[in-house]
């Protein structure tokens, strides 16, 4: 318990924590405009082409502090959601085949200029590559200062926006027409994006950061209809998620941060899809177990004599699944036919349910009562 | 160009001829996303893969691992069928969460063994083909050359052979469903295909960059034709072509071949996107430039036409007043003015006040009728 509240106290970690539960919490809250806005995989397709930004950025000013490599992360990603955006509205290509073609190239340029640099003598390129995975525990002091004031801004942004961003969100059409300034308004969306993205990608990595963004969201859709709760509930998952990341990486070296982050966030989502309030799986099996009410034995009973008499001496039976759909196609018609045997009107052979004499007449008696 | 670069070269075009044939129908199916998700799970294939049959580029091996692709597509199919969450943001969580416990697993478990992180996203053109096929102590080139070779002849004659149930599958599903065809059975074949293709290229270009092989190709080559026969054609020739200029720009800056290739990809999309003839930008902007004029000039003419009752020289006649009128700048009225002038649509009076020929009011008159 000792070595357990060192562990805590240890300053690496705090650094870790802190920044990882405070990239979870941007990226959720952000991320859930990105997710009603069905772009999730904008998020995919920006980190991915961030590489060739950061690795720039380092090859331009020799540094590898977070905010100077953000800045190219973010001009190389808003350089590819803009070619998404023109090949999207100017040409016969999809939307997915201009997404594909961003994200590859992109990224492949990074992976070229990776490669170039690995050639150079400048030692402190080191480290680089852990964008693409991300390694948590190389944080510092002042890259947290750095996420603390970038995520800052992106949620003072959200706040101010709140309005415009809701109405753009859930009606651009609407917003259009009242005047709302909505191509503005969406790049400004995409922009806090591509920050958000940036934030993340030295403790979560490129290739994974985009799973930051939609999976507290995804999350939070399930338990609430309500935006203002649904950003609120993506921020609480994605902190979580990224605190319980870096709390589990920080126990090897060799376990990378991003990927624990992804599989709490996935199981969290999970959680969400079987347990979420009203729309939940589970709660969706049991309504439907319900209303699957149980056939009382008369209705059955009536209903195998229709078929019967529909079908005289054609066939000798019906097999249950016909009953159930004579019923009605809900009901479980299983125990009443059981019941029905035991009382001696139907019988079964081979699976097909037939009545007997007595149910037979018995069956005629009753469709007669109800005639008169 | 020694013998070994010769066959990096070799390789890198047959790579992309392999990538090229599931990319062209990927494209058309509007899945270049779903190949993206692929291409990142087969990691996780091919880590379990390994841990059973610990022999990489094994053909059981390919084949286990192929199947990972399959498995996340079905999850997509899975978490979009729940209704709970739409098909982008499906994609979005599957592929992270696979992809992932691939990564995971490689850095707990495989650590010694043939697969790194570096591998993953970038793969290696160069190391391999230092993997050399050797059957009875004679070598017969590199393995991964085989490979893919084998793959492209594969999927090219799986292409072939289901020609049209791909064609039909793909542009009228509810038509393919009539005949016979069955769409998902189309639909996992491809995805099949998709997965084999990406484990193959796996070594040589690595998990992400594939994507790019498989995409970027076939979107530049859509924007250059509408037939089927001929898009597939140069789907595979632009592949080629980038692996020839890619190679080239490795060798000169000592840098990653994949990544070079996925440039000269790029490069090539960028330029046809402004250049193609029909399709792009610039052609673009010069249609609607002309088109533009065109409707200024109608516009002109009719405006001309309402007024022509008021007498020859009435402010609504004078050629300054259309910039009042029409809200034009005045250097665009005057060329505007010019052009229906030379076309003998309109005549001057006076240089200020401008007039309907009758040819001119022929076709206002046709303009509003139509």
């Amino acid at each position: 318990m000792e070595a357990f509240l060192q562990f805590f106290n240890d300053y690496t970690l705090r650094n870790v924590l802190l920044g990882t539960a405070w990239i979870g919490v941007v990226s959720g809250s952000l991320g859930t405009f990105a997710f009603l806005r069905r772009q999730s995989l904008l998020g995919d397709v920006i980190s991915h082409a961030t590489l060739p930004g950061v690795v720039l950025a380092f090859l331009v000013w020799q540094r590898r502090e977070i905010g100077v490599l953000m800045i190219g992360a973010a001009g190389t990603g808003l350089l590819a959601t803009a070619l998404i955006q023109v090949v999207d509205t100017r040409t016969n290509i999809k939307r997915d085949g201009a997404m594909g073609v961003a994200l590859a190239v992109f990224f492949g340029i990074g992976v070229l200029l990776l490669s170039m640099i690995q050639n150079l003598p400048t030692a402190s390129q080191a480290g680089l590559d852990k964008f693409i995975f991300g390694q948590a525990a190389a944080l510092v002091q002042s890259d947290v200062t750095v996420l603390l004031a970038a995520g800052g801004v992106v949620l003072a942004a959200l706040l101010l926006l709140w309005r415009e961003l809701k109405i753009v969100t859930f009606d651009p059409d609407f917003a259009r027409a009242a005047g709302f300034r909505v191509t503005v308004l969406e790049g400004g969306v995409v922009t806090l994006i591509v920050v958000a993205t940036v934030m993340g990608l030295q403790t979560v990595g490129v290739i994974l950061m985009s799973a930051m963004l939609i999976a507290p969201a995804a999350a939070a859709r399930q338990w609430t209809d309500r935006l203002s709760i649904m950003v609120l509930v993506a921020a609480l998952v994605g902190g979580t998620s990224g605190a319980a990341g870096a709390v589990v990486s920080a126990f090897g070296p060799q376990i990378p941060t991003g990927p624990v982050v992804v599989l709490v966030l996935t199981a969290l989502v999970l959680v969400s899809l079987f347990l979420g309030r009203k729309r939940g799986l589970v709660w969706r099996w049991h309504r439907q177990r319900r209303s699957r009410k149980l056939a009382d034995p008369d209705t059955v009973l009536g209903a195998l004599g229709a078929l019967e008499a529909a079908h005289a001496g054609t066939v000798r039976g019906h097999p249950k699944a016909v009953v159930r759909m004579a019923v009605g196609q809900s009901a479980q018609v299983g125990q009443a036919l059981a019941a029905l045997r035991q009382a001696g009107l139907a019988d079964e052979h081979d699976g097909d349910w037939s009545l007997t004499e007595r149910g037979r007449s018995e069956a005629g008696r009753r469709a007669r009562d109800q005639g008169g | 160009m020694s013998s070994l670069e010769f066959e990096i070269l070799v390789t890198a075009m047959t790579v992309s001829a392999a990538c090229a044939v599931p990319g062209a129908y990927l494209v058309l199916r509007q899945m270049s996303m779903v190949a993206d998700a692929i291409s990142h799970t087969v990691l996780l294939g091919i880590v379990l893969a390994f841990l059973v049959v610990p022999l990489y580029g094994h053909p059981l091996m390919v084949f286990g691992a192929s199947v990972m692709g399959v498995v996340t597509v079905l999850g997509i199919d899975l978490l979009k069928r729940t209704g709970l969450v739409r098909e982008d943001a499906a994609i979005g969580i599957t592929f992270p969460a696979l992809f992932s416990l691939g990564v995971l697993l490689i850095s707990l478990l495989a650590r010694d063994a043939h697969l790194d992180e570096h591998m993953v996203f970038q793969g290696d053109l160069v190391y391999s083909v230092f993997q050399r096929l050797e059957l009875a102590d004679r070598g017969y080139g590199p393995m991964t050359l085989w490979k893919m070779a084998g793959i492209f002849l594969l999927n090219g004659a799986l292409a072939l052979r289901f020609h049209r149930e791909l064609k039909i599958a793909t542009f009228d599903p509810v038509l393919a469903a009539t005949l016979g065809i069955s769409p998902s059975l189309v639909h996992f074949g491809l995805v099949l295909m998709t997965s084999v293709t990406a484990v193959g290229a796996f070594d040589s270009v690595g998990s992400i960059l594939v994507i790019g092989f498989m995409v970027v190709p076939p979107v530049t080559a859509r924007l250059l034709t509408d037939s089927l026969a001929r898009y597939l054609g140069l789907s595979i020739l632009l592949g080629c072509a980038s692996s020839l200029g890619g190679f080239w720009i490795a060798r000169t800056v000592n840098g990653s071949v994949g990544g070079s290739i996925s440039l000269v990809m790029g490069a090539m999309f960028v330029a046809v996107l402004l250049a193609s003839p029909r399709r792009g930008l610039v052609a673009d902007w010069r249609r609607r430039r002309r088109q533009r004029v065109e409707f200024a000039v109608r516009m002109l003419v009719i405006h001309l036409f309402q007024h022509r009752t008021l007498g020859p020289r009435t402010e609504e006649n004078h050629a300054g007043h259309l910039e009042v009128h029409l809200g034009w700048s005045a250097e665009f009225s005057r060329r505007i003015t010019e052009l229906a002038e030379v076309r003998g649509l309109i005549s001057r009076v006076d240089t200020h006040w401008l007039g309907l020929t009758s040819v001119g009011e022929r076709q206002a008159e046709q303009a509003l009728a139509g």
